[in-house]
């Protein structure tokens, strides 16, 4: 405490710290990607230990789960697969962050997006090429997504009604409305899913690489990759994106700005519910061809964890969708020698590492940027 | 007891803290006296609110040595002390935010963390010990306050006395004060010297964080001057000047505002006597405008809500004339804050109108208002004026963002290169530092921060301008940048409305002077014939003759 470190003594002096010119958006990226890298570490030791505690060797565990996942093309097209769903989602979810907004419900938006898709697929002509329809299937997620997202912008714009709050309860009564309608108008009996769609098809990967073969990992994964870019130039690059960040900071400076922040808040959350309603293709056209009771598995929940450690950057998403779901593939290969609740613990022990280690890490960053 | 200048109670030497990259002090120190009133002076980020809080035990310094004087007059080490230690040793901070709780009396607000208990194993509070206890010291040290009274129904000069109060409660026999006359109207401040100079004589110590020089030449005995976080000099205030002082504090000579005080008003009543009442028009008949001097901004029968009051402006009139400076002066929380925001379309009227040019904005938007030439520096950068995580190039685009677009679709991409070209021209024209456009609003100082504020609002074309504390927390060089700025505008031919709680800063700037009281302009004079003696009564309400 009574002397100061050498470094420090050198260091320009505050006036002059800008001589080092700062690239924001490198910056910005650096922000989005050591959070992941920072939870993969910690997830790998505490993973170590749980694994001990299981009575069995860490080495041999991991290694089943790297073959399972990132090993073999099968177990990749499934990280892909539920990656793309996932990335949906945490892009939904980092969306609206932006704008201030905790989005809790792109759960239900996810279900309703794929929800719609089935529907406006029930109706289309059989025969159809994808290519076709596939412009008609977006526009049904992402309208279907878009109404309960901006459902609940609205109630924050006009009632001041907190967006956690009313994202929560339309997830029970959006959910409860769809199971509704599935049990009495849609599903083929002694099932829960609607009849198979005849139109709208996506190709899987195993189409264009063979040794997919088996995996449901399909085009829709380029849709993501695609909407994570677009995302990230609203957001950066574009006037409504501008204004989107000002509202998200600083409210009451945005509204100085001209900006309306009701405005706001209901766009931003009709963009992400539909962005998570997007999601809902990746199941419907690329997986299973029909509407499932339940097929959202929470990936609208994990979508939170996903953007918080994605950085709630586009692109950092999109890593952290892919760390999300090798943990979660690699529950699956690695289920006979630990349970699969150990999975879980590693999600929940990523979030944390995350949650605890951002701002340390974006502290160091700050430091170190100014030495250099 | 006159205060012997052998034995100091205070000792800093070469403090340094450093918050990260932000070095905050770097070698300074101070040395204050038993029984004196030490101004510590410096433009804003020079370190001094840092160096107290190090003092008063919130921060640990990175390295130095701090020594406080016993009650034998031995000087103690006291290096990297914290509050507590502070608070036993007789150190106590009044800050610039006030620390109260607004729903505890205040009585309750002096007790918390100290509360008197009544015997028993209960420890029930003994409230009417408490109330005893805060009249005795109120009596005794001449800060009048009700014990009973709630702190939110306090007005800011009473919750100041509150804030003293506490420190003093807790024994504090040295006292620091971060800038205490912000909030206060001119005969506040006069009581507040005078307990001041009371202390004093009671062989207390007080330390004073000001930028203000005249009340550093008004109060104190010793001045110690900071810049860029270490100790320039220590002058004894009776062998020094307010130029001197100044020079100390920016490194180089400044124009002070009392120096180039404009003694006569220029068109800022002939316009209301020639102009006629019929001048209504709207966009419409705008023709009528020609030939005639019509007013840049016109305000009639405005009468503004807030969250308590349905008349925070009540029923307020006035009109600006081009090249005119219109200062409105007034303690703070009389509706000041209301009518800007009203104005500026931030808060919606409840009745009257708005006209700005012979245009009717009662109703506009924000960005319409900016569109048809409305200019805005708010009073609080930090809350609106500036996005704090933006950089600089963004903020000085804020509000003008949907003019930095280029073609395409929707006409909604931003374009990058006017951006920085913008930033580039703005940071140069108002010599914002650090120069790097891509710096985040936040790291620069209070006063750089305010003129990326005035560079956007006045770097651009503009009819009106309302500036609203347009140099609070700013430092010495950039006020006589900011000021010199405003004076530019009006030679220019705009309106501008001035705010400003430093009614040094309304005289040296205004060709017509109001008072804000209650809501309502109580009084509108030429500056020629507006001086802080006949405005001091109509700001307390004393005087209320509209």
């Amino acid at each position: 405490m009574t002397t100061a470190s050498p470094e420090l003594t050198q260091d320009t002096s505050t006036t002059e710290a800008a001589a080092a010119p700062l690239r924001s958006s490198r910056s910005r990226l650096e922000e989005a990607l050591l959070p992941s890298l920072v939870a993969l570490l910690v997830a790998a030791i505490v993973g170590d230990v749980l694994i001990l505690i299981f009575g069995q060797a860490p080495a041999a565990v991991f290694r089943l789960l790297f073959e399972g996942t990132w090993g073999n093309s099968y177990g990749f097209g499934q990280v892909l697969y539920k990656a793309t769903t996932l990335t949906f989602t945490g892009l939904s979810i980092a969306f609206a962050l932006r704008a201030g907004l905790f989005n809790i419900g792109a759960e239900s938006q996810l279900a309703a997006g794929g929800f719609l898709a089935a529907i406006v697929g029930l109706l289309l002509p059989p025969g159809l090429s994808w290519i076709v329809t596939l412009p008609v299937y977006m526009a049904a997620a992402a309208l279907g997504g878009g109404v309960v997202g901006g459902a609940a912008g609205q109630l924050k714009a006009r009632f001041g009604a907190h967006e956690v709050i009313t994202t929560i309860m339309l997830n029970f009564i959006v959910l409860a409305l769809l199971s509704f309608l599935t049990a009495t108008h849609l599903k083929v009996p002694e099932t829960l899913h609607t009849k198979e769609l005849e139109s709208g098809a996506l190709p899987r990967l195993s189409d264009f690489f063979a040794s997919f073969h088996g995996s449901a990992a399909n085009v829709v994964l380029v849709l993501a990759m695609i909407a994570c870019v677009i995302a990230w130039w609203y957001l950066f690059r574009t006037r409504r994106g501008f204004e989107l960040r000002a509202v998200g900071l600083q409210p009451e400076a945005a509204e100085y700005g001209g900006v309306k922040p009701g405005a706001v808040w209901t766009r931003a959350m009709t963009i992400s519910g539909a962005i998570a309603g997007l999601g809902g293709l990746n199941f419907v056209l690329g997986y299973k061809h029909y509407y499932e009771e339940g097929f959202a598995g929470g990936a609208g929940f994990l979508g939170i964890a996903v953007a918080l450690v994605g950085g709630t950057h586009p692109l950092g998403v999109m890593l952290a969708a892919l760390l999300f779901a090798t943990i979660s593939q690699g529950g699956l290969a690695v289920n006979a020698m630990v349970p699969k609740q150990f999975v879980e613990v590693l999600q929940a022990v990523v979030i944390i590492a995350v949650a605890v280690s951002v701002p340390e890490v974006r502290r160091l960053l700050r430091i170190q940027r100014t030495r250099g | 007891m006159m205060p012997s200048s052998a034995t100091p109670a205070i000792r800093l030497t070469d403090i340094h803290k450093s918050f990260g990259p932000v070095r905050a002090n770097r070698g300074a120190s101070l040395e204050v006296m038993r029984g004196e009133i030490h101004a510590l002076v410096g433009e804003n980020g020079a370190g001094k609110s840092t160096l107290m809080r190090v003092l008063s035990g919130m921060y640990a310094p990175d390295s130095g040595r701090m020594e406080v004087s016993e009650a034998n007059g031995a000087l103690r080490d006291v290096t990297g002390w914290n509050t507590a230690a502070a608070i036993a040793a007789g150190v106590g901070m009044v800050h610039q935010h006030f620390m109260l709780v607004p729903t505890l009396t205040v009585a309750e607000n002096l007790m918390l963390g100290a509360e008197l208990t009544k015997e028993g194993p209960l420890r029930v509070l003994d409230s009417a010990r408490a109330a005893q206890a805060v009249d005795d010291l109120s009596r005794r040290t001449g800060l009048r306050v009700n014990a009973e009274q709630r702190v939110a129904d306090l007005s800011v000069g009473e919750a100041q006395r509150v804030e003293i109060l506490k420190a003093l409660y807790r024994g504090a026999r040295t006292l620091i004060l971060d800038e205490p006359t912000a909030v206060l109207s001119p005969p506040e401040v006069a009581e507040l010297w005078q307990v001041l100079r009371q202390m004093r004589e009671r062989g207390e110590t007080i330390v004073l964080i000001t930028h203000k020089l005249d009340e550093v030449m008004s109060i104190s005995d010793m001045i110690t001057v900071m810049r860029h976080g270490r100790t320039i000099t220590r002058l004894r205030t009776v062998d020094t000047t307010p130029q001197e002082i100044a020079r100390e504090m920016v490194g180089r000579d400044v124009l002070l505002a009392a120096d180039v005080r404009r003694d006569a008003a220029l068109g800022g009543e002939s316009w209301a006597a020639t102009a006629p009442d019929s001048v209504t028009a709207t966009a419409e008949n705008g023709s009528l405008g020609s030939g005639l001097a019509l007013p840049t901004l016109e305000v009639r029968g405005l009468t503004v809500s807030n969250a308590r009051r349905s008349n925070a402006v009540d029923d307020v009139s006035f009109s600006i004339a081009p090249g005119e400076i219109l200062g409105v002066a007034g303690v703070e929380g009389n509706g000041q804050t209301e009518l800007i925001e009203a104005i500026a379309g931030l808060r919606r009227a409840r009745s009257g109108s708005i006209l700005l040019d012979h245009l009717d904005i009662t109703g506009a938007t924000v960005r319409a208002r900016g569109d048809a030439g409305l200019s805005h520096i708010p009073e609080d950068r930090h809350a609106r004026g500036l996005v704090l995580d933006y950089s600089i190039a963004d903020n000085l685009i804020l509000g003008q963002q949907h003019r930095f677009t280029r073609g395409g679709f929707l006409n909604s991409f931003l374009d990058g290169e006017r951006i920085a070209d913008n930033a580039r021209k703005q940071i140069r024209a108002f010599d914002i530092r650090p120069n790097d456009p891509a710096l985040p609003a936040r790291a620069l100082s209070g006063g750089n921060q305010q003129k990326i504020v005035v560079a956007r609002e006045m770097g651009r074309d503009f009819r009106v301008l309302l500036a609203a504390q347009p140099t609070r927390g700013v430092d010495v060089g950039a006020i006589e940048f900011i000021h010199a700025q405003l004076r530019t505008a009006r030679g220019m031919g705009k309106g501008v409305l001035l705010l400003s709680a430093d009614l040094a800063e309304v005289l040296a700037l205004s060709d017509r002077v109001a008072v804000m009281y209650g809501g309502r302009f109580v009084i509108v004079i030429p500056r020629a014939q507006a001086s802080e003696e006949v405005l001091g009564p109509y700001m307390t309400g004393a005087e209320r003759a509209a």
